[in-house]
């Protein structure tokens, strides 16, 4: 019982902030003479020491293709490289490791699922549905399977404060739905959704339902059994890992029934001229080399968030959004954009007259990176009347110090035109 | 009205004060653009804007007793600055001292480390916009 109470106060005490920060090399600079405050995180986080050195420890000792190689670095590459599948399976909590398919990035495996899924499942007459505060990722490729196979494409509104109405969600389902695709946490306000609840209204009426979780997977815990989705998406950048390594989750029975993404080698079982036949899952999706390296070090990205702990981290980026959001609030011609009960830390807003442009350029004076414009969101930003908007994201090691200073400088700039 | 290298040598004067500090020298650039003669809401059009900006930059022009004077807007505050620079160098000039003007001042002052490389873009082709209508003039005159 001792033990167990010590494990439990382990898991419960104060990330120990200096420590992770000294895990980050790229943190440790001046920009424009003062030391860089880095907010842009929702965009792509940092990478810590492990991850660099695990890349560099693959290309100085395992470099290799994998999966066919008769020699031994082949296969130690390719353990490795499963190792990373396995992982992430514990990660998201898949039923099989089989049912994670490694792609390029978010936006490549929701494509993977418009092109496969969508083409055999969704004919003329069918209806998809997105909401409004889709990045254009989780809408461009419904549009362009929509136009080519006559179906139609159905928005979940948003409401003032950037939570969707799930009165009218209830509405736009129907047997006609034959799929809904919706962000687990806005890149552009920082919204947590309720998919829990939409996937079993989806589900109901027969639909199949897509979580695109680019801005949830660093953030909230991922079981994708207890949400029962059809599918999850995510990247690896966005936690901490390499760039050009993304997740497909799929259920088994569905991921079985689709049919090949790209053609080439790996993705086969036989190949004639007559006919080919396709290659299991996961590899029938995989197609090609696939970016060895990148995924291997995404591994020690995963460690490192398993070694915090997902609520940990959580705590310490609510903490940070808090501090904040009250701060900045005092602000005059400070404007929050998204202003949801539940949040990931993203702090999205306008100066009254001030382009967004404009104040990111004054705050990279002062070091401080922040991302600026309509964060690929148009429509959102059309529904909020706006042009684009200010997004501060905090990562776990980011500082109360490093948000004082960004209401600083934020309390300068505004008062230029306030 | 002082030559194109007098208005340069001083903007490069100016600019030297400032010194290393960044936000000093962007809240000075949009201090000159909150300084631009205000520009007609009606001329805000399609037409009127520059291509290959990243901001919305609209530049209208006319010809008086032989010289070219230039009216711009833009919907970021810096780039309003930005312009403002070309304005106060080439406006109210002959169409030929603008085709031959050599704007040194711009990498004199380090611009493209204040900018960065995507607004450096946009700036030069609000130049060329500004030669363009100078060629314009010119051929006209020459005709």
């Amino acid at each position: 019982m001792q033990d167990l109470a010590d494990i439990t106060d382990q898991k419960r005490k104060e990330l120990d902030l200096a420590q992770i920060r000294r895990k980050f090399p790229v943190l440790d600079q001046k920009v424009n003479g003062k030391p860089l405050a880095y907010f842009d995180n929702a965009a792509t986080t940092q990478k810590p020491d492990q991850v660099i050195e695990a890349l560099k420890h693959y290309y100085e000792n395992d470099n290799s293709n994998i999966h066919r190689g008769a020699h031994t670095l082949a296969s130690r590459a390719t353990e490795r490289f499963e190792k990373t599948r396995n992982s992430l399976k514990s990660f998201i909590n898949a039923p099989s490791a089989e049912e994670v398919i490694f792609t390029k990035g978010t936006t490549d495996s929701i494509n993977l699922v418009a092109s496969t899924f969508g083409k055999k499942f969704i004919k003329a007459g069918d209806e998809v549905i997105i909401s409004t505060m889709e990045h254009h990722s989780n809408i461009v490729p419904w549009q362009m399977l929509c136009e080519e196979n006559d179906a139609h494409l159905k928005i979940i509104p948003v409401s003032d404060s950037g939570e969707l109405d799930l009165q009218a969600y209830k509405q736009l389902l129907s047997a006609k739905t034959r799929l809904v695709a919706v962000v687990h946490a806005s890149n552009a306000l920082g919204t947590i959704n309720p998919v829990k609840t939409m996937i079993d209204l989806a589900h109901e009426q027969g639909a199949k339902f897509l979580v695109d979780g680019a801005q949830s997977a660093a953030h909230l815990n991922v079981d994708v059994q207890e949400l029962d989705c059809d599918f999850f998406a995510f990247s690896a950048h966005k936690m901490y890992g390499p760039t050009g390594v993304g997740v497909l989750y799929g259920k088994r029975e569905l991921l079985e029934w689709m049919p090949p993404y790209q053609g080439g080698g790996e993705m086969i079982h036989e190949v004639t001229f007559a006919k080919t036949t396709y290659n299991e899952i996961p590899y029938k999706f995989e197609a090609g080399t696939p970016n060895i390296a990148d995924v291997i070090a995404f591994d020690a990205a995963l460690a490192f968030i398993n070694d915090l702990g997902k609520d940990a981290i959580r705590n310490q980026e609510t903490k940070l959004l808090n501090h904040a959001f009250d701060s900045c609030a005092a602000i005059k011609g400070f404007v929050p954009v998204g202003t949801a009960r539940d949040k990931v830390s993203v702090l999205s807003f306008t100066i009254n007259n001030m382009h967004s442009f404009d104040v990111g350029m004054m705050l990279d004076a002062s070091g401080i990176a922040v991302r600026t414009g309509h964060h690929c969101t148009q429509p959102l930003m059309n529904r909020f009347g706006i042009e684009g908007t200010v997004r501060a994201s905090f990562a776990v090691y980011n500082t109360i110090e490093e948000i004082d200073r960004l209401y600083e400088s934020l309390a300068r700039i505004a008062k230029r035109k306030n | 009205m002082p030559s194109i290298e007098a208005v340069q040598k001083d903007i490069i004067d100016e600019f030297e004060i400032l010194g290393d500090d960044k936000e000093s020298t962007i809240f000075y650039i949009m201090e000159l653009g909150d300084k631009l003669p205000a520009f007609p809401e009606a001329e805000k059009t399609e037409e009127n804007i520059i291509k290959g900006c990243q901001s919305k930059v609209w530049l209208t022009t006319d010809l008086r007793d032989g010289q070219v004077y230039f009216l711009a807007d833009s919907n970021t505050d810096i780039t309003k600055g930005l312009i403002s620079l070309l304005i106060r160098v080439l406006s109210g000039r002959k169409a030929k001292e603008i085709l031959d003007a050599d704007l040194y001042f711009i990498e004199k002052i380090g611009m493209g480390n204040i900018i960065g490389s995507q607004r450096s873009n946009g700036l030069a082709a609000m130049i060329k916009q500004m030669k363009l209508f100078a060629l314009a003039y010119q051929s006209k005159i020459d005709a």
